[in-house]
């Protein structure tokens, strides 16, 4: 029976307080609700922050098995490249997979798990890797500048192992125009919030979901967590009522830890219900954005199974506040930023040699010397163990899922970062193997020589005049 | 059985600009002034050259690809011109390639000549070079700079011989305090100020640990050589000056690949040192070593050079450099014009302004700089990043 078989999470670990956004610029017209919103760092976007929960729903699980990765989002980086095709070549997929970008809505998280589940069901895949994730800037000064927050979930569908079944599902669609943006925008644009609060999040949701229970002949007390976004908190909790649902079957919004994450929303509150989830519990998942998707899980025994992972609860708990609204601004490209002439200095990105390359740019792939077991990073044909030499005796060999402990470091304040001083080392890795790599989600002052580090995948540069997102990873200290 | 190149190869003429921001000087002027020096010290002419060896390394940042700029410039009459370029030890590059050259016999006379013209791109600072290390690299490298590469050297250097912030930073600060003291006293020196160590530790930090005054500068110049066959080189002058070892080490990426390296010191100067001293028949580098200009691109770079010298013993630099034996009036002065650190770093020149230092020591012109009876001089020239680079070394006697 198909269903959801993992499940993974990444929030970024920058919070900033609604306050320190409030005190800086104010609101048009909307006071902030107490809390915080999950910031990405200047280096991370909705790419990188999908692939961050997807390497956590992953974890201890063939990647050779995958037959296919959707990706749900409002915020591609990319609207011609796609970015779930990225996605699987960071993951180091196979080819022979189906890939797929569902976009233009804050349903397109539960869309994109919908046609995962469809096609697990029709027989035509058995793992299908979906990923939603958001990175939305508001406008300063805005009302969505605190309300939207940054973060990413993750959910491998299948028929094996399966934690939580797909027991049915029914979706409702609008034209609704509550917000909209124009190819070519940075920015959305939005109705009034009383609009979106009545005619939206308060009607189409309950009718999704009574849809549903009239569908399945079910009511809302046979579930054990109801879990839909909604940006307004009052409004949260007021959907619940009109359900006719206890407050404590509500699934928990993270409006004022995380903020509205978009498409990500739905499914990383999903995967929040299924870390508490016991077996036999029965959760409804809905979406909102132009109409909604509701789904209907049931967990089972193996939900008490699935390995260790990050998730809602560890990713919430790993946090720094970013106390700098003006830092804020600068890693979320809000205010044009003074980088020098040397970080003016952009060469073109060869896309030939980045597809070449692509195993060892976009999935951290080396090589490991078959005769002597030495790993080595980047890709060497010819061994570089002084005393072995072999030559095309290597096989490939991955870094990114490995820790290592920093060897050596500086905290450079004459390299262009929009947050300096940039900070890079020599990792040297478990099990072999030696590299540079740029540091991350990390200051000067906590970074020692022997410090445990893993790899994330980040964006290293965004090349506006050629309009390339250039993506590799970087070195962080290991988080819980 | 192959040599080498002791006693086969005499300098005969030197020339160097001065160093620094030359805001009013072209690579071209730079190169006629360094040229113009050179021959006039050989007592020759232009016809007497027969090939010449050409050194710059961020040529898009001035001259241009190739060697043309030098010909053109000079007005060389349609003779071998190459262009030579090996990260910052491009100006050794130069002179290496002059002296193989007349060491086997192609030419009697050879130029080699270096230039840089760096402060044409608008910031401090190198250029950017993003494409320094290749396509392939500048997506997968660190976003990295001159000084972080090197720091990152300090930073093992410090834990890998148990010194404090503190402690690690005031052993460099006394390097380079010195060389503020010798480039005090030279007229064609970049920076020609005495510092304390005091300041030198509380200046801002560049990359961690390395402060402003832990970096060499950056700085237009250019130096030229003239060399010749050693059965020639007494018709010149009476004092030419001999090499007697050239070695050339690189990297062979085990520092940076492999996890066998220790990271406090560099491999490549290690080898090469080892290799000319044999080459030279010097036993006992400490003792028998006069004098030296090293490439102190940056503080730590001159602290480790001294151990890979076999000047200082292995982690042991620092009592040496408290006891003052590198000052100009101790037992083995080092950076006696300044070094990169205060003559300046114009990249292509750097080689060959050491060996005009080594040149006018050993010929006892070196003025109130100048190094009781020196021996022999080493001239250390390094380019690249410490965990990948290359190191080019002449041993130079009369």
């Amino acid at each position: 029976m198909a269903g959801i078989t993992s499940y993974g999470a990444y929030i970024p670990r920058y919070r900033i307080d609604h306050n320190t956004i409030f005190s800086a610029v104010g609101f048009l017209g909307t006071f902030p609700a107490p809390g915080e919103k999950a910031v990405a760092n200047w280096d991370e976007d909705t790419l990188s922050m999908a692939v961050a929960a997807a390497i956590d729903c992953l974890s201890g699980i063939d990647r050779q098995k995958m037959d296919g990765l959707y990706f749900g989002t409002t915020t591609q980086p990319y609207m011609v490249r796609q970015n779930s095709a990225i996605v699987a070549a960071v993951l180091d997929l196979q080819p022979n997979i189906r890939t797929a970008d569902f976009v233009g809505s804050t349903k397109s998280g539960t869309g994109a798990l919908l046609a995962a589940l469809d096609a697990v069901k029709g027989g035509d895949a058995t793992n299908v890797l979906v990923c939603a994730s958001d990175c939305r800037a508001g406008k300063p000064g805005g009302p969505q500048e605190h309300l939207y927050g940054d973060g990413a979930a993750a959910l491998l569908v299948g028929n094996d192992g399966v934690v939580a079944t797909l027991e049915g599902h029914y979706s409702v669609s609008y034209d609704f125009p509550d917000r909209w943006k124009s190819t070519g925008e940075r920015f959305e644009h939005a109705w009034e919030d009383r609009f979106i609060r009545d005619s939206g999040f308060s009607k189409i949701i309950p009718e999704a979901i009574s849809g549903l229970l009239k569908k399945y002949n079910l009511t809302i007390q046979d579930f054990a967590k109801v879990v839909y976004p909604c940006l307004y908190p009052r409004e949260h909790a007021a959907i619940a009522k009109r359900l006719g649902a206890d407050p404590s079957q509500i699934q928990e919004s993270m409006l004022a830890t995380v903020g509205d994450t978009g498409s990500a929303s739905p499914l990383m509150m999903l995967v929040a219900a299924l870390e508490d989830a016991k077996p036999g519990d029965k959760i409804l998942v809905a979406s909102f954005g132009n109409g909604s998707d509701a789904l209907f899980f049931q967990a089972t025994d193996g939900i008490a199974k699935v390995g260790a992972r990050r998730g809602i609860k560890n990713s919430l708990a790993n946090k720094k506040e970013l106390a700098s609204y003006e830092k804020y601004l600068a890693f979320r490209s809000l205010a044009p930023m003074e980088l020098g002439m040397r970080g003016e200095e952009s060469a073109a990105t060869s896309m030939s040699l980045l597809f070449r390359e692509r195993k060892t740019v976009l999935a951290l792939c080396g090589s490991k010397c078959k005769r002597c077991g030495t790993p080595q990073y980047p890709y060497q044909r010819i061994c570089v163990n002084p005393d072995c030499g072999a030559v095309d005796e290597m096989e490939d060999y991955p870094f990114s899922d490995k820790k290592g402990i920093l060897f050596t470091y500086t905290g450079d304040n004459l390299a262009a970062s929009i947050d300096p001083p940039a900070i890079y080392g020599l990792v040297d890795f478990e099990g072999g193997g030696r590299f540079w790599f740029d540091f991350t989600d990390s200051d000067l002052e906590s970074v020692k020589v022997g410090l445990p580090v893993e790899m994330t995948f980040r964006r290293r540069y965004l090349d506006e005049a050629r309009g390339v997102h250039g993506y590799f990873w970087k070195a962080t200290p290991v988080r819980a | 059985m192959a040599e080498g190149i002791k006693n086969k190869v005499a300098i005969i003429g030197m020339g160097c600009t001065k160093f620094g921001e030359l805001w009013d000087k072209g690579p071209e002027d730079l190169m006629i002034d360094a040229y113009k020096e050179a021959i006039e010290d050989a007592g020759i002419e232009k016809k007497d050259i027969q090939a010449a060896w050409f050194g710059t390394h961020f040529e898009e940042h001035s001259v241009g690809k190739g060697a043309t700029s030098l010909s053109t410039t000079l007005k060389l009459p349609f003779i071998p011109v190459t262009r030579v370029e090996n990260f910052c030890a491009t100006g050794s590059e130069a002179l290496r390639g002059a002296a193989y050259a007349v060491a086997a016999g192609a030419y009697d006379i050879a130029l080699a000549l270096g230039v840089e013209k760096l402060k044409d791109t608008g910031y401090g600072g190198l250029p950017g070079g993003q494409n320094l290390m290749g396509t392939k690299f500048r997506l997968i490298g660190p976003n990295m700079t001159a000084p972080g590469s090197f720091a990152m050297m300090a930073t093992r250097y410090f834990a890998q011989y148990g010194l404090s912030p503190e402690e690690g930073k005031n052993m460099l600060a006394k390097v380079s305090a010195k060389s503020h003291h010798n480039g005090s006293l030279n007229a064609k020196a970049h920076l020609r100020r005495e510092v304390s160590v005091e300041q030198i530790m509380n200046a801002p930090i560049i990359a961690w640990p390395l402060g402003l005054f832990d970096c060499c500068g950056v700085s237009d110049g250019s130096a030229a050589a003239i060399v010749t066959r050693a059965d020639m080189a007494e018709k010149f002058r009476p004092d030419p000056v001999y090499i007697k070892a050239l070695q050339i080490a690189l990297s062979s990426g085990e520092e940076m690949m492999y996890t066998n390296w220790d990271g406090a010191h560099v491999e490549t100067t290690t080898r090469a040192a080892a290799r000319a001293y044999e080459e030279a028949g010097i036993k006992n580098p400490r003792e028998e070593i006069s004098m030296a200009e090293v490439h102190d691109c940056f503080s730590i770079t001159e602290a480790v050079t001294m151990e890979d010298l076999q000047f200082s013993p292995r982690g042991r630099v620092r009592e040496d450099i408290d006891a003052g034996r590198f000052n100009l009036d101790g037992e083995q002065p080092i950076q006696t014009d300044g070094g990169l650190k205060c003559f300046g770093h114009p990249i292509g020149a750097s080689g060959l302004r050491m060996m005009y230092e080594m040149y006018k020591q050993l010929q006892g012109k070196a003025g109130e700089r100048q190094v009781k009876n020196p021996k022999f001089g080493v001239t250390h020239n390094l380019g690249g990043f410490p965990a990948m680079n290359v190191i080019s070394m002449f041993i130079v006697g009369l």
